[in-house]
């Protein structure tokens, strides 16, 4: 069984639907990328998972059904979300908005830990460390919106568009660091990109969502030579 | 000068008073934006059932202290059922909401204890401690309880896993959500601080102001204008704009316009800070990069 199986998805906003029936999976130990345009629903989708957003279907979480669960009670079962805009805690420091991740967890010392781990991965919030987290840049607060959910210590993590209005550096260090925790810690991840060339560099599956439908779907490679994304996503 | 070191210091014992409150105000504030109008008469209601227990003979401070615990009980309670359905209602639809609490807790108030002016005791002793002439034992005694809450408050919020879950959810209710903090409760357990924070209040200034199902109208004013003066979203300058307030409203009713006119002092001040700076000494200078 696949760690997040989803089947048949219909959400959104008001009576209309911005999903109308999206399956798709994301296996254990695996990152899955979701391409699309601007507006083709990737946002929708992760907050539809989260149950930020109302929704009809199935979604199963380790052989469970979450679709009825609540976001708080999403998160406690091991799904780290990172959202669109980051979703920083802007008046308090940085340690705080890391320590707001640990929140349901009550291992003290582990948590010790993993804050270091956390300033090994990404220096610079060390340095910040105690300064209000709306000080910092653009990419520092992607940072600690990655740190933060890790800090959950996620079996799933939902990212949300990390490359976005970033400079080219802070994302290439931001896809190394979530190879590595993918890699050895075996958190699977559901990465939404824009960027698909970035993106299919790190997936080992991908599905392309145009206006809330799936419209292609396969192993990361075969998506990559397909002649339509290509031309649409890749722009060759 | 003796006369006027009495009014500054009997002017930060009551402008205590009013800095909790305006931070009960501001503590419901920062998490939903709205301005409970209720604050004060459930702080009244608070004080009545302080009275009822002291009247049947319970010892003051265990008076004191039940009163504490149910008030908060009854702030979690009042978030749950009241408040929670018109969350997400219009401004106007929670704003009618405040105010039908207020008019039912002063209602229920004068039917069950009557309208007729009550004393309420002090813990203090009658003469004034270590034999000064410019402070009464209950003013030092309320400005010792006064800080001795902020205090408490202060080490809560900043220093605890539910007090920063408590700011959390008050400044992105979604980014909690998403980390696990169940917000719904933060919220209510506010209004049940709020509570408690107000109950000390009453107590506080009921000896002083007597017992009567209005006692709290001229002192909620008060704390609106701590609050709007130090900056409605600042804990701080809520408990600074309370002091700053008690003292005030004491200087200038004695040597301005006298004491009729203090109250007027007070919406002088409120309507003063929202016209040149809405924003209050403290409020907020946005610091953000995006
Ligand atoms: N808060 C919202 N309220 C109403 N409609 C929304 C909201 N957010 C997004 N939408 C609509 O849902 C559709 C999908 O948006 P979104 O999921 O944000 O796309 P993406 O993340 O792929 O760019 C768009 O048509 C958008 O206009
Ligand atoms: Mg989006």
């Amino acid at each position: 069984m696949a760690l997040l199986e989803v089947a048949d998805l219909f959400a959104g906003y008001s009576a209309e639907n911005v999903l109308r029936g999206v399956s798709f999976s994301v296996e254990r130990g695996g990152i899955t990328a979701i391409l699309g345009a601007n507006g083709a629903g990737k946002t929708t989708l992760l907050r539809a998972i989260s149950g930020l957003l109302r929704r009809r279907g199935s979604i199963r979480f380790d052989d469970q059904a979450i679709e009825r669960t609540t976001t708080e009670d999403i998160a406690r079962l091991g799904v780290g979300h990172v959202p669109e805009g980051r979703g920083t805690f802007l008046d308090l420091t940085t340690e705080e908005n890391l320590r707001i991740g640990a929140y349901t967890r009550n291992d003290r010392r582990a948590v010790a830990l993993d804050l270091e781990r956390m300033f090994t991965y990404f220096p610079r919030l060390k340095e910040r460390r105690r300064q209000q987290a709306g000080t910092l840049s653009g990419g520092e607060q992607q940072m600690l919106a990655v740190s933060r959910a890790l800090m959950l210590r996620p079996r799933l993590l939902l990212l949300d568009e990390p490359s976005f209005g970033l400079a080219p550096l802070v994302v290439q260090d931001i896809f190394r660091i979530m190879r590595g925790i993918n890699a050895d810690e075996g958190v699977s991840v559901l990465l939404v990109e824009q960027n698909a060339a970035l993106a299919l560099e790190l997936a080992d599956r991908a599905y392309v969502l145009e206006t809330g439908q799936v419209v292609i779907s396969g192993s990361a490679a075969d998506v990559r030579s397909n002649e339509s994304v290509r031309r649409a996503y890749l722009g060759f | 000068m003796e006369a006027f070191l009495h009014q500054v210091f009997s002017g930060l014992a009551t402008g205590g008073i009013y800095a909790s409150l305006a931070l009960a105000l501001v503590m419901i504030y920062q998490s939903t934006n709205h301005i409970n109008f209720a604050q004060g008469e459930m702080a009244m209601f608070s004080t009545y059932l302080a009275w009822s227990m002291i009247d049947a003979g319970l010892a003051y401070w265990w008076a004191f202290l039940l009163t504490v615990a149910i008030s908060f009980i009854t702030g979690v309670v009042i978030e749950r059922i009241i408040i929670r359905p018109v969350e997400r209602a219009p401004v106007l639809s929670v704003v009618t909401v405040f105010v039908a609490l207020l008019v039912i807790f002063n209602s229920v108030a004068g039917w069950i204890f009557t309208y007729t002016i009550k004393t309420f005791p002090s813990p203090f002793p009658e003469q004034p401690l270590f034999g000064n002439r410019y402070i009464s034992s209950h003013e030092l005694g309320a400005i010792g309880i006064t800080l001795g809450v902020l205090v408490v408050l202060y080490l809560f919020f900043r220093f605890t896993p539910l007090g920063l879950a408590m700011r959390a959810a008050a400044q992105n209710a979604t980014s909690s959500r998403l980390s696990g903090i169940r917000v719904g409760w933060m919220l209510a357990l506010g209004w049940g601080l709020a509570a408690a924070v107000g109950a000390v209040a009453g107590m506080l200034i009921a000896p002083i102001v007597y017992l009567d199902p209005n006692m709290m109208s001229g002192v909620l004013l008060y704390a609106f204008a701590a609050a709007l003066v130090g900056g409605i979203d600042s804990p701080f300058g809520a408990v600074l704009g309370g002091f700053l307030v008690g003292v005030l409203e004491n200087l200038i009713g004695a040597y301005v316009v006298g004491t009729e006119l203090k109250l007027t002092v007070a919406l002088v001040l409120i309507i003063g800070v929202l016209v040149f700076k809405p924003t209050g000494l403290f409020g907020r200078v946005f610091v953000s990069r995006v």
